[in-house]
């Protein structure tokens, strides 16, 4: 089925039209407008955005393939991230990393059997004088200790 | 000798400190105020060079000298476009600025527009610092609002529009280059140099590149008047002006983002700012300005006889005693960068570390240029062998190598930034590199942390 943006995110991608001299600079934005919809860019998506912004449907799949945060299949409802470059590996980051993949029985891109949540490594997140930090969907989680990591992960869980 | 200061960061602490009210209440928004209603497109040109701001984004070019390369063109727009990638490994200060003191940098975008005679500017932050972009759209509505933005800002015929531009995940979109194919919806690859941006720059109009640091700073030096801003520094009869942000991570008691006026050293930003090593360890290394900058020892020292050498005065101390300059750095052999400092104490297993950064940037090849693309995958490969304790004294000088063919032959300076790290640990950890080889990987610690 072809894919449609909800009424109010028709109207941020008006919005985003507007920020740009022309309409293939929205490309980036309106693929994260959609991917927030949809949870991954699907061969829908990458043709709807491809009409909208007037670009090709290659074009589309080459923005997508290049920037790692477009997922290319359909993940879990909560993604997170946990940051491994040096600053949080020199605090942690490794034990952070392992705690996340015991606790939630999966190893580093995979996703838990019920679906909630798929675990990732980011490189550095600008957050180093934090660390280790990982994100969680939007949020950041900064200087963690594994305890802190099991009641996020637990919430995660229950939600 | 520290000398802290308080204009990049005078919000910070303040209650509300992202909001229009708070960042008047300390004087905000005067200076664009008084650019666009008595200045010139070329006065603001001539008095920003009299700050000797160099760039923050890595380069360390002047930004004064930057927008004297902008031409008016007689049928295309100008753009400014403003760097918040932010994505070198151990940099986190441009975000400080993005949630605590947004208007800074929405009063700079205006001011630089005038200096550029550019009408509109991108703020490209990456895509995970959500709160960095909510903040900065709050801060562009109500500069909106008040009228501060818009066609006519502040009463006065000269439009300003400012946007925040968000990308896919990539460090190399912080190569500016790079930066602008993202703005314009394309796979983010960095372009040939020449046309530079100032010709050829965003949607094929005259741009400027402006590290986000770099921007936000120019209020405080329009406020100050630019020649007393560059008297804050240490190294203002270099060219090296001003006040900026420090920041310390990895191995040191208070890590954090710190403001002080430039010509802080090593030692004060480790041992006084960072509060010395974690544990009272022994330092190993620091990589002063992001991981491409190659890593100092505490035991070197400066070998600066001839009195032409930019480190003449600090010849036969220690290089952790040298004034943090873009040029004092570049001298040592190293790069002051983005000025945020990755800490290692001898806790740390450098062979780790040198894999670890090795491997962050064997991921983030473009992969466009081949000598990049295939020679970072042979330097993480190398190592995982090492590291493995199955590499070999003959890969270990290949790793010398390989990097240095990656030197100068590619589109980007991403190679140069992978390939002088390399180097460095190679040529300053060979003795680590060669028990790994000889002992099968059993020599060090096996761990980063303490
Ligand atoms: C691989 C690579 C990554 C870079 N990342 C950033 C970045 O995240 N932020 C930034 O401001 N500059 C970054 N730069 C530097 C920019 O290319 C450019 O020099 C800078 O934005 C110019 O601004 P400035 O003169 O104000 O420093 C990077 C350069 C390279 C080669
Ligand atoms: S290294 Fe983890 S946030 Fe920078």
């Amino acid at each position: 089925m072809a894919f449609a943006l909800t009424p109010e995110r028709e109207i941020e991608l008006a919005d985003i039209f507007g920020r740009y001299p022309n309409k293939m600079a929205a490309t980036i934005p309106a693929l994260h407008l959609c991917q927030d919809q949809n949870g991954w860019v699907s061969p829908e998506v990458v043709a709807f955005v491809a009409e909208r912004c007037e670009v090709s449907v290659a074009h589309v799949q080459g923005v997508v393939t290049f920037y790692t945060l477009f997922n290319q299949k359909p993940v879990g409802q909560h993604q997170v991230w946990v940051c491994r470059t040096l600053s949080c590996a020199l605090r942690g980051a490794d034990d952070v990393l392992h705690h996340c993949e015991k606790r939630l029985g999966i190893h580093v891109g995979e996703t838990t059997k019920d679906g909630k949540i798929t675990l990732r490594t980011a490189e550095c997140l600008a957050a180093c004088g934090q660390a280790p930090m990982m994100q969680v969907d939007k949020d950041y989680h900064e200087n963690l200790t594994l305890e802190q990591v099991d009641v996020i992960l637990d919430r995660l869980k229950r939600s | 000798m520290i000398k802290h200061t308080n204009y990049l960061s005078r919000t910070y602490k303040l209650p509300d400190g992202h909001k229009l009210a708070a960042y008047e209440g300390v004087g905000g928004y005067k200076q664009a105020r008084r650019a666009l209603s008595t200045m010139k497109r070329e006065d603001v040109v001539e008095e920003v060079k009299k700050a000797n701001l160099r760039g923050r984004g890595g380069a360390g070019f002047a930004c004064g000298v930057k927008w004297s390369f902008m031409r008016p063109h007689p049928t295309k727009p100008a753009y400014l476009v403003i760097n918040a990638d932010e994505g070198e490994p151990g940099t986190f200060k441009d975000r400080t600025i993005m949630e605590l003191n947004p208007h800074s940098v929405v009063e700079g975008c205006i001011i630089g527009c005038l200096g550029i005679g550019a009408h509109a500017a991108y703020i490209d932050v990456r895509d995970e610092l959500h709160l960095s972009k909510a903040r900065l759209w709050e801060a562009i509505k109500e500069a909106r609002a008040k009228g501060y933005l818009g066609k006519r800002p502040f009463g006065v015929d000269y439009e300003v529009e400012v946007y925040v531009h968000t990308g896919g995940g990539a460090y190399i979109c912080g190569e500016e280059t790079a930066l602008l194919n993202s703005l314009e919806g394309r796979r983010g690859e960095p372009r040939f140099k020449p046309p530079f941006p100032a010709q050829v720059g965003a949607f094929g109009c005259p741009s400027t590149v402006n590290n986000l640091e770099t921007i936000a700073a120019i209020p405080t030096a329009l406020e100050l008047g630019c020649e007393e801003f560059s008297k804050l520094s240490a190294l203002h009869d270099v060219r090296d002006g001003g006040t900026r942000l420090f920041g310390v991570s990895g191995h040191v008691k208070t890590p954090g983002v710190f403001e002080c006026c430039v010509g802080l050293t090593l030692r004060e930003l480790v041992y006084d700012l960072g509060g010395g090593v974690l544990g009272d360890a022994k330092l190993l290394g620091v990589i002063p300005g992001g991981s491409s900058c190659p890593i100092l020892r505490p035991e070197e020292i400066v070998h600066a006889p001839d009195e032409k050498s930019p480190l003449h005065r600090w010849h036969g101390q220690s290089v952790l005693d040298v004034p943090m300059g873009v040029d004092t750095y570049r001298a040592l052999g190293t790069m002051l960068g983005t000025c945020c400092a990755i800490v290692l104490s001898d806790k740390a297993d450098p062979v780790l570390a040198f894999h670890n950064l090795m491997r962050f940037y064997r991921h983030e090849s473009c992969g466009q240029c081949t000598p990049c693309r295939e020679g970072t995958g042979w330097i993480e490969r190398i190592l995982d062998k090492i590291v493995a304790g199955e590499g070999s004294m003959e890969e270990l000088n290949l790793l010398h190598d390989v990097a240095s063919g990656i030197m100068g032959n590619t589109i980007c300076a991403f190679g140069e930034g992978a390939a002088m790290p390399a180097l460095g640990f190679v040529q300053k950890f060979r003795p680590e590199l060669e028990a790994y080889v000889t002992s099968g990987g059993k020599s060090g610690t096996g761990r980063l942390t303490p």
